[in-house]
């Protein structure tokens, strides 16, 4: 018996919302899947939607986003130009063929221990029906047939 | 030929068929946090694991590594094995990531070569699965690894810092934190939205558990804040907004007019008595509606400042324009009063900002089934208050509204405190004002007074020892939530009464309690403008709206943004002393920063790379702080450093990856990305 699936996720926190809400979920000892690894930053704003598809290509099964609520962005507005990409992004990896469920962005303040908790639970479920991405994996099998075909060339 | 690889396709920003990664010599030290981390990730197994990591000279695993001997352990590492990376694998960086940044300098190498690992907070404490903890914790130690060989050696701005301080509220927090200020001989814009200054404390008749009177304690304080000449009163005013950053805080305060010009005004109450409304008819916002105010009035005797104000809603003059104007006849030649008086927006300078802009009480309408609102003998805590108060609407009398003393008064307690479907917090006041309460009706009517009591909390100096005096006083305590204030008599003695029921837990029967007066002991909110200051000062709030400190423990009276601190019960629930405590450590905060005159900023801005910008003028637009401006001769964009503050949006837009930010540089946040997955 294989073990079960286990989806990685990389979470990319704002410093000042999200990233508090998870250090409020450790202090409150709130349980919840291991699924993730959170990335930091100071500001959604600052998530290029490069880094998403970094994640992706290095071996997430799913990305999650946290920014600060709308109009409570520490930095004005960066989290409205995140959504913007967001928006963005779920076109980009639909049309690359990866679902977009593995795409989730949320808006949690920094007294929402609680909802980093429901988040993660909900997300790392989610995953697990749709299964391994593995764009690594795949990558290597295209690297091999295009290179192969070369090689008959 | 070469073929370039999916991942090398899917990356545009930065060419990675060119990746370099720096030589470097990391040192990884993994903290056990006494057992906090310990019991859970299996640090030894962790620190083994780093040991192997490309670039990892040292990794060792220490129990506090936050400690003099864990810090040191870092620094004597620095020397000896000639590090030039630290990755500290322990609780959060909002904690912890500059006591190791000064580990780090003290081993002799730029601070920003540093990276934490936050294994606690977002591992050993949100997960009970040791091995996927220690799994997760090698992925975040792996990913440090990789981002660190990408650090760059930063220089901290230095910015000035204004000397003057903005308090913001000016009851008993916001009072002591301008005294304290001020005597140090610093300048205090001290702004309060009411006409007078004093809050909440102003309408208390005692204070528990000493009993002493309320005025006699703040109205001397009051009046020294008016006296202090470094303090700048402005009463009838509040913040609209607030702009720059520590040491550098502009402030707009808009000011209503009082009508009644302040350096004229002499208190002599000759107005009040020459207004043509020959009684008072308006509801008195100080009292709380228990008595009535003429248009132009003193909120209360000892106000501060000593100054009459007119309320516009209620002035026939100001109104209609057609009063005769006696008090403009009274006030004679001194000529006080302006009917022309017009709202004024004042800017101010400031380099740190005092909040203490308190609390409100909970409003008991929200709970239908104690008749507040219904029945007129069911009073708030703080109606009760006003009423022993011996300059209060009463004079001091305990009266039911048809004038009568009552015989018996049931005070219930945790109204809109620990209750699921109001406010889940303990008010921690409520127990010993209600107390308080109870001693002073019993003394001043000798009716039978009931608390109605779910746990009693009485934590404090000379607390307890004021909850056994009151038992001896023959105070009846009833363990139970009240269920319901009702008129309905069932027996011919609750006639005409007020009937409490309630579970008495302790003796596990349902009891009726015939009584003539109730007493609602309203619990603590966040004051009604909380959400909008907390949206301009930039700060967050706790579950509940309470502003957040930026540790619970250990920074209490800070903020996540630098410059600005919390006192009183805006920050949580507090009672007197534990408010004037927090108040003074605030105003030796903004002091510490007034006195350091400089402070070093994290050096997270933006920069231009001016070979590769195209100058498209992306960014320029998206900088929230107007910090990027476009340089017409050269055609690339410049980012004003004092302006920047680094959140990065502009980073993560420009189309060929000119804009980095430092600490969070592209490289370093994909290399970061990839290292968790383990590809280098």
């Amino acid at each position: 018996m294989s073990e079960p699936f286990e989806p990685r996720i990389v979470a990319f926190f704002c410093n000042w919302c999200t990233y508090t809400a998870a250090d409020l979920a450790g202090v409150s000892r709130l349980k919840y899947a291991p699924n993730a690894r959170i990335v930091r930053v100071m500001c959604s704003g600052r998530i290029d939607p490069q880094f998403v598809l970094e994640a992706y290509a290095s071996g997430a099964d799913g990305v999650l986003i946290g920014g600060c609520h709308p109009n409570d962005c520490h930095y004005i507005e960066g989290n409205y130009k995140c959504l913007r990409r967001y928006d963005l992004l779920k076109r980009v990896i639909g049309t690359m063929g990866i679902d977009e469920r593995r795409l989730r962005l949320e808006w949690i303040s920094a007294s929402e221990g609680d909802r980093v908790q429901k988040v993660m639970n909900e997300m790392a479920a989610e995953l697990v029906p749709l299964g391994p991405l593995d764009l690594p994996g795949k990558q290597a099998a295209w690297d091999r047939e295009l290179h192969g075909a070369e090689a008959v060339r | 030929m070469h073929w370039r690889t999916w991942s090398e396709e899917m990356g545009t920003t930065v060419s990675f068929s060119d990746r370099k990664v720096p030589e470097v010599r990391i040192g990884v030290y993994v903290c056990h946090c006494g057992t906090n981390i310990a019991n859970v990730v299996g640090v030894k197994e962790l620190a083994q694991f780093a040991s192997g990591l490309p670039g990892v000279v040292v990794s060792r695993e220490y129990r506090y590594m936050c400690s003099e001997p864990g810090q040191e352990m870092i620094a004597k590492d620095i020397r000896e094995h000639r590090l030039d990376r630290v990755v500290v694998a322990s609780c959060s960086p909002l904690l912890h990531e500059q006591t190791f940044r000064t580990a780090t300098s003290r081993g002799g190498i730029n601070p920003f070569f540093f990276q934490m690992v936050n294994i606690r907070e977002n591992v050993s404490w949100v997960h009970e699965d040791g091995k996927a903890a220690t799994r997760k914790a090698k992925d975040l130690v792996r990913a440090a690894v990789a981002r660190i060989a990408h650090h760059k050696a930063l220089q901290p701005r230095s910015v000035k810092i204004n000397p003057d301080v903005l308090v913001i509220g000016a009851g008993i927090a916001g009072i002591h934190a301008s005294l304290t200020l001020a005597s140090a001989n610093k300048k205090v814009f001290l702004v309060e939205k009411e006409p007078t200054i004093g809050g909440h404390m102003a309408k208390f008749d005692k204070t528990f558990p000493t009993l002493d009177c309320a005025a006699c304690i703040l109205t001397p304080k009051m009046s020294q804040v008016k006296a202090n000449k470094n303090i700048n009163l402005w009463t009838c005013s509040e913040v609209v907004s607030v702009e720059g950053y520590v040491g550098n805080f502009k402030v707009k305060i808009r000011r209503s007019p009082r009508y009644v010009i302040e350096d004229r005004c002499i208190g002599c109450l000759q107005c009040i008595e020459g207004c043509v409304f020959k009684k008072p008819t308006v509801k008195d916002e100080f009292n709380l509606g228990l008595s009535r105010r003429k248009p132009i009035y003193m909120p209360f005797p000892q106000a501060i400042p000593q100054v009459a104000l007119i309320d516009p809603e209620t002035c026939i003059e100001l109104k209609t324009g057609k009063c005769k104007k006696g008090c403009v006849t009274a006030c004679g030649e001194r000529n006080a009063i302006d009917f022309t008086q017009k709202e004024e927006v004042k800017e101010i300078q400031v380099g740190s900002i005092v909040l203490a802009s308190g609390f409100k009480t909970f409003d008991p309408t929200k709970l239908a089934a104690y008749g507040y609102g219904k029945f007129p003998n069911v009073f708030t805590s703080l109606e009760l208050e006003r009423m022993v108060t011996a300059s209060g609407p009463t004079g001091g009398d305990v009266v039911l509204k048809d004038g009568t003393k009552p015989r018996a008064v049931g005070i219930v307690h945790c109204v809109g405190s620990r209750d699921e479907n109001t406010n889940r917090w303990c008010s921690k006041v409520c127990c010993m004002y209600s107390l308080k309460l109870a001693h002073l009706v019993k003394e001043r009517t000798g009716a039978q007074v009931y608390n109605f009591y779910i746990d009693m909390r009485t934590p404090g100096k000379g607390y307890d020892e004021f909850y056994g005096k009151l038992l001896e006083e023959g105070v009846h305590f009833v363990r139970g939530r009240v269920a319901e204030v009702s008129d309905w008599p069932a027996v011919p003695t609750e006639e005409g009464r007020l009937v409490m029921r309630v579970e008495d837990t302790l003796s596990a029967v349902v009891r009726r309690i015939p009584v003539d007066m109730v007493v609602l002991s309203v619990g603590l909110e966040p004051g009604a403008d909380a959400n909008e200051l907390r949206r301009m000062l930039n700060i967050s709030c706790s579950t509940g709206g309470f502003f957040l400190e930026r540790h619970p423990k250990l920074a209490p009276v800070n903020t996540a943004t630098d410059g600005i601190f919390l006192a009183g019960a805006c920050q949580g629930p507090k009672d007197i002393p534990d408010t004037v405590a927090q108040a003074g450590a605030a105003a030796a905060e903004a002091m510490a920063l007034v006195d350091r005159g400089a402070i070093d900023m994290e050096p997270n801005t933006a920069h231009v790379d001016e070979k590769s910008c195209s100058g498209c003028k992306s960014c320029i637009g998206l900088c929230p702080y107007k910090a990027i401006s476009f340089d017409g001769a050269k055609r690339k964009a410049v980012v004003n450093e004092a302006l920047c503050k680094g959140c990065g949006t502009c980073t993560a837009a420009c189309p060929s990856g000119s804009i980095g930010q430092n600490l969070f540089e592209n490289e370093q946040i994909l290399s970061e990305i990839r290292g968790v997955f383990g590809h280098v």
